[in-house]
Formats: C-alpha cells, structure tokens, sequence
C-alpha cells in the first residue's frame, strides 16, 4: 500500500432544511467569504440548519479502495462533493494529494443536437483533457462504448443505454487519476456491459486511492479494501474487513413484523439455534456455514382438520429465497392438530449468501386451503461471509474428480 | 506519475491567502482556454444546426429594431432630435453595438445557469464559462460588424482610417458588458429575480445612452446622459466606424480603465463565491 492520497479531518457540514432561509444564508456566507471571514461561523447552527456530515476522520492511501455505504441521505454523495472541492467545509480540513478523477456525472457537457464524436471532445475538454490526447484515444473509447454505427449521429437520437455507455467510455479510457471516485456508477446498462465497467474500473483503481459509493454490497465486497458506514452524516464504523462493515449496513436495516391478524392461528415464538446453542440476540450475526435449526411454537385454533404448515426465508427486501414445505416421512404435508405446537427444523449447514434474512411463516387448512395465519419478518437474523456473492444462494463446490487433460506452462 | 500537486479545502476564506488565491486563478485561467473553446464551438454549431436562418439571427433583431425606430421617427411619433448621422444609420449602428453589450452582459449569468448540473457534479475551471460567454458575444458581434460595415458601405459612409481603431471599440463594449454581468452573476445566481429584472434594466439603460435618441445638449438629461459610463463607449463606437470624430475619448478610456480594474476585482469575487453557490443550488 502506497503513500496517504486523501486526509480527512474532523470534517463537518451543515445543510439547511429551507430554501429560503438556505438562500438568505448563501447571500451572507458570500459576505463573510469576501470579507475573509471564515466559512460555517464557527459550527454554529443558524435557524433551520443541521449537520449533513459531523466529525469526519478518515485517510486514504494509494491502492486501498475506500466503500462508502450507508442509508440514502446518509451523508455519502456530500462526503464526495466535498472531496472534489465543490463545495467548501464547515469545519476541519481536507486534504487530496495528487489527480484527481471522478466517474460521477457521465457525460457532463453533451449537447443533444451535437454527434457523438464532437461531444466526446466536449466532455473530455470538462474532464481535464486536451484535444491531442483524445485523437489518440477516440477510436478506443468508440470500441468500448459499441456504437461504431452512430458516433457521428446526434445525441438525441441514441438510447439512454447508448447514451451512457458513451459517457463511461469517455472517462474509463481517458482519466489516469492517482484519487478516484464512484458513486453508483454501474447501476446501469446491460449487464454485459456493467461487467466491461467492471473490468475498467478494477483497471483504474489498481494505482489510486479510491472511494466507492454502492448500494450493491456484491460490489462493494468484491472491490473494496475496507469499509466506512454512514449513517446521518457521521460514520458509524470503519472496518478494515468488509464483511464486517457490510453487516453492520445491514443491521441499521429496520426489520419490521408484520401479520395477518386473522386470530385462527398464533406464532408462539420462533428460536435460533446455531451450531446446536440456542441464541438470545434479537438480531443475531451467524457465519455462512454454521448448522442452523429452527425451533417454532404454534397455536393453532381454528382448523377443520389440521393445518398445514409453510416456513420461508426472506431477504431483506422482502423476497424469498427458501420455501420449505413443511412435510412427514411420507412426502406429504404435515398434518398439525388444533392446539400448542413445538417444531424444530433442521436446516443444515446454511448455504446463504451474506445478507439480512427474516423468517416468513404461513399456516393454512388442510381442508380448505384458507389461510390461518401469515406472518413477516420473524427471528431476523444476518449471515457474514468473506465476500458478498451476487445470488442468495452460495454453494462451494468440490468437484468429484479433476482430471488434467493436457497441461500448459 | 504527474507532478505530486496538494489541494487543501477549509472552511478559511480564500482571501486568508491572496498569493494561492491569484496563482491558483491564473492557472485555471490558462488551463480553462480549451475548454472554454469547445464549449464555444459546442454552442455556436449547436445553436446553429438547429435553426434554419443561422447566423442571420444575430441580426434580425437589431435589424427589426433599427426599422421600429426608423418608422417610429419619421411618422412622427418621436422626437429623436437631429443626429450627426442620417437617421436610419445612426440607430442602426447604436442598435446593432446595443446588441454587442447586452449580449456580453447577459453571457457570465446565463452560461453558469445553462452549466447548473454540470457546476454541481464536476470540478473543473469555472472560468471557463466566462471565458466562452466572451468568445461567442465576439462570434456574434463580428457578423454583425460585418453587416453594419456592408450597409454603411453601400449607403454611400466610408468610415475612413479610424475603422482600424474599431476593434478597441468592440472589445470594450464586451468588456464592460461582461464586468457589468459578472457583478451581477453571484447573486443572480441565488435569486431569480436578478435574472428577470436584467432585460428591464437593459431597456433602461438603451434610453438613457445614445443608441437611438440623439445625446440631449442640455439640461438634466444631458447630465444623465454624459453620467452613463456607456454613452462614452456607444459614441466612441459608433464615431470609430461612421468616420466622425469622437467626442469622448477621454470618458471612453475612463470607462475601460475603471472596468479592467473591476474585471479583475469581480473575477476573485466569482471564483470566491463559486463553491457557496453551488452549495446552494444542490444537485
């Protein structure tokens, strides 16, 4: 790891709620600016203001790729507008050494009506770069961005895919930057284009220092050095290891129980029991691996002739990745009598991938098929892995035998 | 890798420390003249790709405006009071020269509102949004000195040796609007309202210079008139390129001097203000 690119000292900013009372501020702060006087009045907060970012400690060396995660308002995009110098601190300092490069607003400065081509030298002319230095490198950025066809078509008339592959081309081919923010940049495209981005951008942040804005922990795992959480404007935890910053996002994520209050059945209880120790947490962390059981308590009231019964994993937001019919020896569904009900499932060693998970379980009538009970978001707990995989469902594999063909050197 | 440059954000004024302040100012002044040139180029061909008359419309409107007066005098209507010129001459060189200064005083606002996103996501030389205002107002005044040169040529007025002194002339007018907009551009820039009351200040402003009236001899508006800093530069103008003598040289050189010196004063400003508006505007 090479020499500290980014500095942040105790760094804060206000933000105010009113626009017009924002504007009145921005017409003092302009006074006190051209008068010298220092910038945010000393940390104090005027009427209607807060803190959008509070106390912000943090460096960055070359060759660490920084993740920035956090709830939406949290504080992040701010934290790189600072960085970028476009807007100036409250409080404290900062301090970039070197260039620096963002993959922020792809395509800045295209003009519609403009082809392809000239608005490739316009957004390389707002990005830095002379116009020597983009003939050497057009037919590149055309090749990466795929539309030989139309670079000499206005901009108007490609598709908003069209458009932003243009835009990414631009600065993944010319920008050499030693700092280099991402903020959400490959959310979008097709997904064989997003795994060029991938490529190009893991080509950047080889030699810079880099902060990484991502609500795709797969991305974030699969990136980052290290992990800094948000949570309004101040950090909540900085960890070396990823999985554990990834975690701990996921456990500022609100679980919420919800029911069907149909008042035919009751879910008593639902208990974890992890490598065979019954766990007390109410949000509790288990490693992907662990041998994990499930001990549910029933009531069941009101079923013509027993109920059966439906258990599902849920991923945090709300869809399902497990459905577990609950059934007999036979390979029919269970029949479970009217009364107070203990059952334990045995899931195995649990193959899911890390993330926030909740228990969804259903209750029907095994005559009539109405439904008796249906609860969301029971016993949520969260897996930790080394890294974040991009399905649910995480399975390592050794292979039955290998046999090496031929071999090459 | 590049030269190893260190930039420093505190919440310190950039006046704390001048020597940075102005260094930093002529580097991005120098580094923003590329830029400044595509976006130029961006905006002319543009503007005129999309419009089926062009370059025309840098003068219909001056054109329309000299033939409103032209009717407006010799009905009647109007007293403009005797011109050294013949009239249609006289208000269409005030008008098309007009056009020239409102224009340069319009540019600093209006490309740093159309540049509103990219202000708010990127950080490159600001200046550069000046510096292309600059350049199209003087694309566009050159067709229209063009045009005024052809009409005064074929109605018979030879503007004579002081035509070479005519490009002072021009880049005065665009100086002084652009000081005059570059005053205007950090507040207006929070508040609509400076980008509405513009035009009428501009109007205002036309009927207090000798653009289309003759330069009253006496009383209280003639004192107005000779006060308003751009009676000097629209005479002085439009005397460069008609062959009269001018006869306010000495206000004119004034005037440019006074507008160097604020041009200089209101660049800082600009670059002060910059970071707290963008704060303010958002994304």
């Amino acid at each position: 790891m090479g020499e500290t690119l980014i500095k942040v000292e105790g760094m804060s900013k206000k933000f105010c709620r009113s626009l017009k009372k924002s504007l009145w501020y921005g017409m003092q702060d302009m006074g006190s600016e051209l008068l010298g006087k220092r910038h945010g009045k000393d940390g104090v907060l005027r009427e209607h203001e807060f803190w959008a970012l509070k106390d912000i400690d943090f460096e960055v060396k070359r060759g660490e790729c920084l993740g920035l995660i956090g709830h939406n308002g949290a504080g992040k995009t701010t934290l790189l507008r600072m960085l970028n110098g476009l807007i100036k601190p409250d409080q404290g300092r900062i301090e970039m050494h070197g260039r620096v490069g963002a993959l922020i607003a792809l395509g800045a400065g295209f003009n519609p009506i403009l082809t392809g081509r000239e608005n490739v030298y316009v957004n390389a002319a707002v990005l830095g770069m002379s116009k020597q230095h983009v003939d050497k490198k057009i037919d590149e950025i055309i090749d990466f961005a795929e539309i030989e066809d139309f670079i000499d078509a206005p901009v108007q008339t490609y598709s908003s895919g069209m458009n932003v592959r243009l835009g990414f081309a631009v600065s993944a081919i010319l920008l050499e930057p030693d700092i280099l923010f991402l903020d959400e940049v490959l959310a979008v495209g097709d997904l064989s284009f997003i795994l060029k981005c991938l490529n190009a951008v893991r080509e950047l942040t080889n030699n810079a220092a880099v902060v990484f804005v991502s609500h795709n922990m797969q991305q974030i795992s699969n990136f980052c050095t290290r992990v800094m959480v948000m949570d309004h404007g101040r950090v909540l935890a900085d960890n070396q290891d990823p999985s554990k910053g990834i975690d701990k996002y996921y456990g500022l994520i609100k679980n919420e129980q919800t029911s069907l209050e149909l008042g035919k059945a009751e879910v008593l209880s639902v208990e974890l029991i992890v490598n065979n120790r019954e766990l007390e947490d109410e949000e509790p962390t288990i490693p992907y691996g662990a041998e994990l059981d499930f001990r549910i308590r029933l009531h069941i009231k009101e079923s013509s002739a027993g109920a059966n019964l439906y258990v599902n994993v849920m991923d945090g937001a709300r869809s399902v990745v497990i459905t577990m019919p609950i059934i007999d020896a036979a390979g029919d569904l269970n029949l479970l009598p009217n009364g107070i009900v203990e059952i334990q499932l045995s899931m195995g060693a649990i193959e899911l991938a890390a993330g926030k998970y909740s228990l969804n379980i259903a209750l029907t009538d095994s005559a009539n098929k109405e439904i008796l009970a249906n609860d969301f978001g029971l016993c949520p707990f969260r897996i930790t892995a080394e890294k974040v995989y991009w399905s649910k469902l995480v399975r390592h594999v050794i292979p039955k035998k290998i046999d090496i063909l031929t071999q090459t050197v | 890798m590049s030269k190893p440059n260190i930039t420093v954000y505190t919440p310190d004024s950039m006046l704390a420390n001048p020597i940075v302040l102005i260094k930093e100012m002529i580097r991005d002044l120098l580094d923003s003249r590329e830029l400044a040139w595509r976006l130029t180029v961006r905006d002319l061909s543009a503007q005129y790709r999309q419009s089926f008359l062009g370059f025309l419309w840098a003068i219909i409107i001056p054109l329309a405006n000299t033939l409103i007066w032209v009717f407006l005098s010799s009905s009647g209507v109007v007293n403009v009071g005797d011109t050294p010129l013949p009239y249609p001459i006289y208000v269409f060189t005030g008008t098309m020269l007009w056009a020239i200064l409102i224009e340069a005083l319009n540019s600093p606002l209006q490309m740093a509102m159309a540049s509103k996103s990219m202000l708010a996501k990127i950080n490159f030389p600001r200046e550069a949004l000046l510096l292309a205002g600059i350049y199209k107002t003087m694309f566009n005044g050159l067709i229209k000195v063009v045009l005024v040169l052809a009409a005064l040529l074929w109605m018979g007025i030879y503007p004579g040796w002081n035509i070479l002194l005519f490009p002072v002339a021009l880049a005065s007018l665009i100086l002084v609007g652009t000081v005059i907009g570059l005053m205007l551009t950090p507040v207006g820039l929070l508040y609509t309202d400076v980008g509405k009351a513009i035009p009428l200040l501009a109007q205002f402003l036309m009927y207090l210079s000798p653009v289309v009236f003759m330069m009253p001899k006496e009383g209280i508006y003639s004192t107005i008139f000779q006060a308003n800093p751009l009676t000097a530069l629209i005479t002085t103008a439009r005397a460069w390129l008609t062959g009269l003598v001018p006869e306010l040289l000495g206000n004119f050189l004034i005037v440019n001097a006074i507008a160097v010196v604020l041009l200089m004063m209101f660049l800082i400003v600009f670059r002060l203000t910059m970071p707290i508006l963008i704060e303010r505007m958002g994304n």
